[in-house]
């Protein structure tokens, strides 16, 4: 088809792009904008003031670090577990498969509410309430579903003669995973790890509920309690903000067809 | 999605069994008692795991429901379904009730108006695709909590931009019980349109061209071919998106707690911030594990609902 591009398609494309950047745009030019003048219709000159203030008047650095150990903690757990139970459901026949399937999709349909009570109690029973490491327990209530469900659609378009064939050699079907599929599905771990750590990333509602000293948050949780005594500090906010996004969005825009792939992965296709 | 996948999997799968057959019988019995004997260990950690963290919390949910448990006092004593007659009279969790449905109907509706016409948009070849492509990433990218913030900017009744774009309205629209509701789900929107899109795109691609090629043979209009090509055969990818979006929506905390926790007036409390409150403010986690077993059961029955259509659906074709 040759691309004849209408004013109807220019103008879609256009408010498309204006309602889905727009608001982050604003928010970058919030972040440079001088402090006092955020009552001004426009600034006179932009700032980098915001950002120091909040990277060094403010434990954010370190709160940065907290949510990345904890994503790569749940990414690393979810992939290990989560490639075996894939190439399994994938490859091998057994019973019980089509029920593990719905299992995982009946989880991650649950809501994280309906789980929180009793996992608070146990993460302080075992003394793990404040921790990453505990956080990155239940983190996997919805990051092993996903990866299940991404990684069983990737094993499954490796050709089945491969697998047979490490077979007929002599190869154990484990070994057949390890040697064979595991590393051929290197595509499939990658798009994998960029979801569960953007999900992990982003989570909010357990790190807010398990995590108690202010040094233990994370991103989400110290930037939904980012208020000072007086007034909102909305420069310092939004330069956090920017800061806490920034890498999501250089990584979904360089992995933007993998992301998609992912998501959409045995979605709608047949 | 998930299903759909699962079904087509049977499909194939039957084929398969037939390939793999005269392979089997040359390693006899043992190997394939061995395949499945090891298959049970491969995907063990992760069964093990799922039931850990997802199917034992929900039972002990349920259970500490039946009880009046208030942790700071440690008091802990069987009440049976004391809780729940009280959460019937509860004129606060109807409210809840009613503002998570008025969300969720809302937000998902809107969302599929708009990402019909986005993904049929990201379909087409023109100069500047991927831009747009990688751009409507971008919202979905952001953390719930980060657009939240960013959008309690916008609607800050000072100085906020979208008082500013209606030339000086003075509307607050956080703190006034009409709006602060809307505005949240305006949020919802401009986060998840591009992921309903992806859906919507990838369900457009699996239609055949040929058809389009027909439907311009007969002088078929651009209506008219959507109305009647399009849409139909949209249909499952329209559903599934209506699935996943439902519940999703249902259970939405991050975005309100962070824009309103839940006012003003209660006007924005959704039974995920109900319960929230209920555990960890109050600290009352009988009364509180009662209110998310609540939100717990309206999932499911959402979802048998939503996965009967989708199954008649598919049974009509």
């Amino acid at each position: 088809m040759k691309p004849r591009v209408g004013v109807g398609t220019a103008l879609a494309v256009v408010a498309f792009l204006t309602f889905f950047l727009g608001p982050f745009l604003w928010q970058v030019l919030t972040s440079l904008w001088p402090d006092g003048e955020l009552t001004r219709p426009w600034p006179s000159h932009l700032t980098l003031e915001s950002y120091t203030s909040v990277l060094w008047g403010r434990p954010f650095l370190r709160v940065v670090l907290n949510s990345l150990v904890v994503a790569a903690l749940t990414t690393g757990f979810c992939l290990v577990v989560g490639s075996a139970a894939a190439f399994a459901l994938a490859k091998l026949e057994f019973r019980g498969k089509g029920v593990l399937l719905s299992a995982a999709l009946a989880v991650s349909m649950f809501p994280p509410i309906a789980t929180v009570s009793p996992l608070y109690l146990i993460l302080r029973a075992v003394g793990l309430r404040d921790s990453l490491v505990g956080l990155a327990l239940p983190y996997t209530t919805f990051a092993l579903p996903l990866t299940l469900w991404v990684l069983t659609s990737f094993f499954k378009q490796l050709p089945d003669e491969l697998y047979r064939a490490a077979r007929v050699d002599g190869c154990t079907p484990f070994q057949a995973f390890r040697r064979v599929l595991l590393p051929l599905a290197a595509p499939g771990l990658a798009t994998t790890a960029i979801l569960v750590f953007i999900f992990s990333w982003n989570e909010f509602l357990y790190a807010l509920t398990f995590l108690t000293t202010p040094e233990k948050r994370t991103v989400p949780v110290a930037i939904s309690l980012f208020a000072s005594e007086h007034r909102e500090p909305w420069g310092e906010i939004a330069a956090a903000s920017v800061v806490a996004t920034l890498p999501l969005v250089v990584l979904t825009v360089l992995f933007q067809r993998r992301i998609v792939s992912g998501l959409t992965a045995g979605a709608v296709k047949e | 999605m998930r299903p759909l996948e699962e079904r087509g999997e049977a499909r194939d799968g039957a084929a398969r069994v037939v390939a793999v057959e005269p392979v089997r019988k040359r390693g006899g019995r043992g190997s394939l008692e061995r395949e499945r004997r090891q298959a049970y260990w491969l995907v063990a950690p992760a069964v093990l795991v799922l039931a850990g963290v997802a199917l034992y919390p929900i039972l002990a949910a349920m259970w500490l429901s039946l009880h009046r448990f208030i942790l700071v006092f440690g008091e802990k004593r069987f009440v049976g379904l004391g809780n729940y007659a009280y959460l019937l009279g509860d004129a606060r969790f109807w409210s809840a009730l009613g503002n998570t449905a008025y969300f969720t109907a809302v937000a998902v509706s809107v969302e599929l108006l708009l990402a019909v016409p986005l993904a049929l948009l990201l379909q087409r070849a023109f100069p500047g695709r991927g831009l747009l492509r990688a751009a409507v990433l971008v919202p979905w990218a952001i953390p719930t909590v980060v657009s939240a913030r960013l959008w309690a900017w916008m609607f800050n009744p000072d100085y906020g931009l979208i008082n500013r774009l209606l030339l000086g309205a003075d509307i607050n629209w956080l703190g006034a019980p009409g709006y602060a509701l809307h505005a949240a789900i305006l949020v919802d929107v401009w986060k998840t349109t591009p992921f309903v899109a992806l859906l919507v795109l990838a369900g457009l691609q699996g239609i055949p061209e040929d058809l389009y090629r027909a439907a311009r043979v007969d002088g078929a209009s651009a209506w008219r071919t959507f109305r009647s090509i399009t849409l139909p055969l949209l249909k499952p990818a329209l559903l599934l998106a209506l699935l996943f979006r439902s519940l999703d929506a249902f259970r939405v905390f991050d975005a309100i707690y962070v824009l309103t926790e839940g006012g003003p007036a209660n006007t924005t409390e959704t039974l995920s911030i109900y319960a929230y409150k209920t555990l960890m403010r109050s600290g009352d986690f009988g009364y509180g594990s009662a209110l998310s077993v609540a939100t717990f059961v309206c999932v499911v029955v959402l979802a048998a609902v939503w996965l009967r259509w989708l199954g008649r659906e598919e049974v009509a074709r």
